[in-house]
């Protein structure tokens, strides 16, 4: 698995999916660029415009709460977010993430050991995560879900499983 | 050892004893989606599998923006009709008869012992009829239309007992805000929550709903009550299928055990900007408020109707503020203009609007202007949630939302009495 390398976008606890993804765009934008551009809308208005391919967003306990959208986690992935990492996710937004292809790693120590905007190496395989304080271990994904995560998602997942991909 | 409640139907549906942690491949008895249809269907049309698996397993209730506010809303209702069409899909209720989280219990789709899947968070509130009901992205009920199938952890229980007897005038809501509070916005965190104890015996069907729609707001996979006299007494005349009640067993282990008391309890008021910052009433009395809402799928049924209508009756809604109506759904709309309660509130100067989901989520019928306070009855308060990120989102129980109406500020119902 890959290796991501990118910038840290920090924020705190209980970031919801309203202000990922606001409610009002979910019948009405399904672009993947257009979705980019309204990413972290309510929360950081700088994120859209700044994020590079491979950044990393950092947050808290309960990161994703709130609805089930999954536009929540396809809008990073389509800004190019090589990865999430949280003291804990809500259990929609994790299942979504793992749905997008979108890595979501649980990290005790997150957000604190991060410095806003600090470059970081995340390796999947081995499961760390090196930044300036130093290098901590995640725990690796259940394997029941490894395998939709690395065929990149749930549709490619189900397309392979049900041989509509060939 | 016991088993518990989720452990129980999971185990029946994978066909083989569970634990807690085990991730297992099931079939869930209904699968419910809503406006979002439209891109579901995209996705599955992405899968290649021409048909849907089950079509009588699957409800879709257009409720999220209806009627539609624009072309483009206009026309993913046009694409999800379509889609139905195509699919022969038949529990299929068009934008004259609720919001999802209603419908479903009225229309005896809600039942004991079911495992019932939604593409929205809130569907954890048929658990209030003993069914294990959690929320799924939009991608797995693609998923589900071409297989069947969702994957799903089994998780541990959370016992959440309920003593005591509530005061005058205090409701499942200001319960829920309590419990809300006190365990934080994750304190429910992937677990299964049982409400019991007899507060939750007292309460009608109802008003059990408020608690098992809000279990995702502390991040429970689902909630739920044991069904009993009441329950049965509901799905009398509506179920759609024969269902077993099934309950934990006596000797079923739980992560935890929680007891609240609420002889004492108080009104309590959610802050902006997370449904955890609550506050008792007396906290935050006289905040100014520009709109009420009375509605969502969380506390707009007959019952909050005749609280709400009562305070108002030969009274004003404040003019410094507005009142925004909504019946949870069709049959509630009809039964509340029966007994005289639209009557009442339209004559206070409220404005009475068509079962759905209106405001709640910011798609329209009551919008917020930047710098404007809303005082609502609904589930969630997060920044942007009435369509505008610099607005401020308050969550009361229906009786607070209308005496606070009648003043234009937070108020308190026994300073009134
Ligand atoms: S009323 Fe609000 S919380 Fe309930 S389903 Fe509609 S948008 Fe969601």
């Amino acid at each position: 698995m890959a290796i991501i390398k990118g910038r840290v976008w920090k924020y705190g606890d209980d970031v919801n999916t309203d202000v990922i993804f606001p409610g009002k765009y979910t019948y009405t934008v399904t672009d993947p660029q257009e979705m980019a551009k309204i990413a972290m809308e309510d929360l950081d208005s700088d994120f859209a415009k700044q994020v590079q391919p491979g950044d990393v967003v950092v947050g808290g306990k309960n990161f994703g709460c709130g609805s089930s959208r999954e536009q929540a986690a396809f809008c990073l992935k389509y800004a190019g977010v090589g990865a999430v990492v949280a003291r804990s996710f809500s259990r929609l937004y994790f299942r979504n993430c793992i749905n997008a292809g979108l890595p979501a790693l649980t990290l005790p120590e997150s957000p604190d050991v991060f410095k806003a905007g600090e470059t970081i190496e995340i390796d999947l395989s081995a499961g760390t995560i090196r930044c300036e304080a130093g290098v901590f271990k995640f725990p690796p994904l259940p394997e029941a879900v490894i395998g939709i995560f690395n065929d990149g998602g749930l549709i490619p997942h189900t397309r392979k499983i049900l041989g509509t991909d060939r | 050892m016991g088993k518990t409640f989720a452990e129980k139907i999971l185990g029946k549906k994978a066909g083989k004893p569970v634990v807690p942690g085990e991730i297992v491949e099931v079939k869930p008895d209904i699968a419910m989606s809503h406006d979002n249809t439209a891109a579901i269907s995209k996705t599955f049309k992405e899968i290649g599998v021409a048909r849907i698996d089950d079509p009588d397993r699957h409800v879709i209730v257009l409720d999220h923006c209806v009627p539609a506010a624009n072309d483009k809303f206009a026309q993913n209702h046009k694409d999800i009709r379509a889609f139905v069409q195509e699919q022969g899909i038949k529990h299929f209720y068009d934008i004259n008869r609720g919001i999802c989280h209603q419908v479903l219990p009225e229309e005896g789709f809600a039942l004991p012992g079911y495992l019932m899947v939604g593409s929205d968070s809130h569907t954890t509130t048929y658990g209030a009829f003993g069914a294990l009901a959690t929320g799924i992205g939009r991608s797995e009920m693609a998923v589900i239309f071409a297989t069947g199938k969702i994957w799903l952890r089994v998780p541990e229980t959370m016992k959440i007992i309920v003593k005591g007897a509530l005061p005058q005038g205090v409701s499942s809501k200001d319960v829920m805000l309590k419990i809300m509070g006190d365990l934080s916005a994750d304190g429910g965190l992937y677990k299964s929550v049982w409400f019991t104890g007899p507060a939750i015996d007292a309460m009608s069907v109802a008003s059990r709903m408020v608690l098992t729609n809000m279990a995702v707001e502390f991040g429970a996979k689902n909630g739920y009550m044991e069904p009993d006299a009441k329950t049965l007494a509901f799905l009398k005349d509506r179920a759609r299928a024969p269902f077993e009640v099934v309950k934990s067993d006596a000797d079923a282990e739980f992560e935890s055990v929680v007891e609240f008391d609420v002889s004492d309890l108080e009104p309590m008021i959610a802050c902006p900007h997370t449904v955890d910052n609550v506050k008792p009433i007396g906290a935050v009395k006289g905040t100014k408020v520009d709109q009420i809402f009375f509605g969502s799928c969380t506390n707009a049924r007959i019952e909050d109707f005749e609280i709400v209508a009562g305070v108002l009756k030969g009274k004003k809604v404040h003019p410094s503020c507005r009142m925004i109506v909504i019946p949870a759904s069709q049959p509630i709309f009809l039964e509340a203009l029966a007994k005289g309660y639209i009557q009442i509130l339209a004559e206070a100067g409220a404005t009475i609007v068509n079962s759905g989901c209106g405001p709640c989520m910011g798609n329209h019928e009551g919008i917020l202007a930047p710098g404007e306070r809303v005082l609502s009855t609904s589930n969630r308060n997060f920044k942007g949630r009435f369509g505008c990120k610099d607005a401020e989102v308050y969550l009361s129980s229906p009786l607070i939302a209308a005496v606070s109406a009648l003043t234009g500020e937070i108020s308190d119902f026994r300073d009134l009495l």
